[in-house]
Parts: structure tokens; C-alpha cells; sequence
């Protein structure tokens, strides 16, 4: 079975389980005989690493353009600093001034500059690392602390990823630029929850997000306790599916605390998080 | 001279508002004349980053010498510095009472900014 299917996990509110979800999601897909890279793009705090071991044999440091002027060519005629809509550069009392930190890179000053007096300089934001987990394809990013800027890395990390195998996104939490750029192409997007009102209300949020972006979904229902029906009636009311429900164990922790895989040590999960992926490649319909 | 306050409305019965970048409007005074009109600044108030470089900048086209806010960050303080604007941290209460210290020498010009910026 080879799917070329790339499957996002993501969620509005942090912590709810997206990185268990899919660490386990690889190791139940090598285990089926799926080629299989995962991918973290939470580049704020990577973690998947603790979980799947890999060996990291690849590094690229990954550089955001930002604007230097030759004062001897500028005019400062100032349409530099009209076309920037993140203030990064600006015209004042006739001189340019750039403040590198607001810049995103998009390069629009350079274009406009009748004098091609700004050039392109790299400036880093932080680090792709790639290798393997056992026969399982690993990609990560690091975005250097204080660093406001991911998405150009979030992108560095999904150009890394591999083609023609399943690819299990590992997506940051919330609803903007970050998550948005880690789940733009995903074929099916997962979003897990965990069942109380913090966490639905982010899923909600998250959901008003995924129907902008027209991406498929269904949600997964993490620490699920007997006699809790709140995740369910939330999903009945906003029409979205609910593929797996993963009971509240203690054992899970337990291993989650120990850097472990619950896959391989808590009875039963792993065939839990088999038959969500099988569910999510039917869904996906491939 | 003329001087910008930030303020919170039109006139010299508004309030300053503390926020340099996020005020909705800056009451520019002539302090010789007493004559006083508001510059709109709403569209710095909503934007996602740069409302302080931007609302220098907007401070810069209406020849001031000075501006009275409450408080001023690094990025618009290096603008208003490069536009030859002195900044006056601390300014409360109405803009009319604002400029009258201003004109007694009861506010002390900032030579850095008074609070950390956003994103660096």
C-alpha cells in the first residue's frame, strides 16, 4: 500500500494531543507498511523528536530576505515605503530608513525601487533538520527564540518533506499565518480535541478556519471520558465528523511522560490509532 | 511652535491617549497662536504591525517640533528622531492641560523610548 496523501494534524488550543496523535499516526502507518514521513511544523516547539528518535543527518539554516539600501543610489522618492504593508521600510525627512525585524520577505521594495538602490540580504530565522526514524522519513524546524516570523520556515519544512509517501503534518496550534501555511495543502486535515469547553471553543475557531481554507476534516476526541457527550453534541451541531474518540488512560501519560510511543507500549491503542488511519484513507478517498 | 498630542479625541478638551502608534487622533497646537486642529490617525489604530513607524511618519508631514504621548516605543522613537521630533513621555489627563505643562517645562523630553517595542 503506497498513499501519496499528505495529512495534517492540527487544533485550536494547544496541548490537546496533536503531536501523540500523529507520532502514533506514523509509527501505526510503518507498521501497515506505509512509506511514511513525518513532519513538525511546529517550529515554536518542535517536539515529535522526543517521541519518534530520529537520526538527524541534514541541516539547513533557512534565511528570510530583507531590504538593504545603497545610499548612494536612493532618491528617497519613498515608494518603497507605500508599498510595504508591514512598515519594514520607510521614507522619513529624506531618508530610508529599514527595520529588518517587521520585514516578511516578500521582496515587493526591490521591485518598485526606480533607482535599484536595495538589494537582498539573508537574514536567519532558524533551522531545517531532516533524517529518519527507523524507515520512517523525519522533518522538522527550529525557529530561533523571539523570532516573530515562521511561516517562511513553516514552508522551508514542507518543501523538505518527501513526495510519493504518506506525509503526516505535525501542525502549530491556533488559527493563523503559522497553522494556515502548515495546512494550506494538506489533503485531509485532523483536528484534535480534547472534550471540554476550552477546547471546543477553540475547535470551533479552528473549524471557521478549515472551511475558509475548504480543506476536508474530521475530528479526533482525545482524553474522551465515559458520560461525556459534549464534543459530540459540538460536532453533531457544526456538521463535522468525528473519526476517533481516544479514552482518557493513564497509561498514556505514562508513557507520554517517559518520551515514549503509547503505540508500542499501551494495550490497545495502537489498534485505536490503526483504524483512525485507515479511516482518515478512506475519508481522503484514495 | 507646533506640537502633536495624542489624544483620544478632536480637541483640547480630549483626553491623551497613552498610545503613540494606536491613537485614534493627534491634536496638533500651535503653542504661539493657541490654534489647534486633529490629525486622523485611525488607520494606524487598526493595522497588524508598524502602527508606530506609521503614525511617526503620519506626525512627520504635519511640521511639529514636538509630540506629548504617554508612552513612546523603539521603532517610532528611532522615526521621530530621524524626522528632528522630540518626544514628551508622561503626558496625562486632557490635551489642553497636557500643553499647558508642556509650556510651563513641566515635561522632560525623552532621549530613549520610555517602553519595549512589539517584535524585536
Amino acid at each position: 500500500m503506497t498513499a501519496q496523501l499528505i495529512v495534517a494534524v492540527a487544533s485550536g488550543k494547544g496541548g490537546t494531543g496533536k503531536t501523540t496523535v500523529a507520532t502514533n499516526l506514523v509509527r501505526a502507518a510503518a507498521a501497515m507498511g506505509q512509506a511514511v514521513s513525518y513532519v513538525d511544523c511546529d517550529v515554536e516547539e518542535p517536539n515529535g523528536h522526543l517521541f519518534l528518535k530520529p537520526r538527524l543527518d541534514r541541516r539547513q539554516l533557512v534565511y528570510v530576505p530583507v531590504p538593504e539600501v545603497d545610499p548612494a543610489k536612493c532618491t528617497a522618492c519613498g515608494r518603497c515605503g507605500e508599498i510595504c504593508r508591514f512598515s519594514a521600510i520607510i521614507v522619513i525627512a529624506g531618508q530610508v530608513m529599514t527595520f529588518a525585524n517587521m520585514c516578511h520577505g516578500c521582496g515587493g521594495c526591490m521591485l518598485v525601487c526606480p533607482e535599484q538602490a536595495i538589494v537582498e540580504q539573508g537574514r536567519v530565522i532558524g533551522v531545517v533538520e531532516e533524517g529518519r526514524s527507523g524507515g520512517t522519513g523525519f522533518v522538522h524546524g527550529r525557529l530561533n527564540v523571539g523570532e516573530a516570523m515562521s511561516p517562511p520556515l513553516i514552508k522551508a519544512v514542507r518543501s523538505a518533506a518527501g513526495r510519493g509517501v504518506l506525509t503526516i503534518v505535525d501542525a502549530p496550534p491556533g488559527t493563523s499565518c503559522p497553522v494556515i501555511t502548515a495546512v494550506r495543502d494538506a489533503d485531509f486535515v485532523l483536528l484534535v480535541t480534547e472534550p471540554t469547553p476550552f477546547g471546543l471553543h477553540d475547535l470551533g475557531l479552528a473549524l471557521d478556519m478549515l472551511k475558509e481554507l475548504a480543506r476536508p476534516h474530521a475530528v479526533v476526541v482525545n482524553r474522551a471520558t465515559p458520560g461525556n457527550n459534549l464534543a459530540r453534541d459540538f460536532c453533531r451541531e457544526r456538521g463535522v465528523g468525528i473519526l476517533a474518540e481516544i479514552p482518557e488512560d493513564r497509561r498514556v501519560a505514562e508513557a507520554y511522560s517517559r518520551g515514549e510511543l503509547a503505540f508500542a507500549v499501551v494495550p490497545g491503542f495502537g489498534d485505536r490509532v490503526s483504524g483512525l488511519l485507515t479511516s482518515v484513507l478512506k475519508e481522503a478517498g484514495r | 511652535m507646533k506640537i502633536a498630542v495624542s489624544a483620544c479625541g478632536q480637541d483640547l478638551e480630549s483626553m491623551v491617549d497613552a498610545r503613540f502608534g494606536r491613537c485614534g487622533h493627534f491634536v496638533v497646537v500651535d503653542t504661539e497662536t493657541g490654534e489647534c486642529r486633529a490629525v486622523n490617525n485611525g488607520i494606524n489604530l487598526n493595522s497588524a504591525q508598524g502602527a508606530g513607524i506609521q503614525s511617526a511618519r503620519n506626525i512627520s508631514t504635519q511640521g511639529v517640533a514636538a509630540v506629548i504621548t504617554g508612552h513612546c516605543g523603539p521603532k517610532a522613537f528611532r522615526v521621530l528622531r530621524a524626522a528632528g521630533i522630540k518626544v514628551y513621555p508622561g503626558g496625562g489627563g486632557s490635551v489642553g492641560d497636557a500643553v499647558a505643562k508642556f509650556k510651563q517645562g513641566l515635561l522632560e523630553e525623552a532621549q530613549t523610548a520610555d517602553v519595549e517595542g512589539h517584535w524585536s
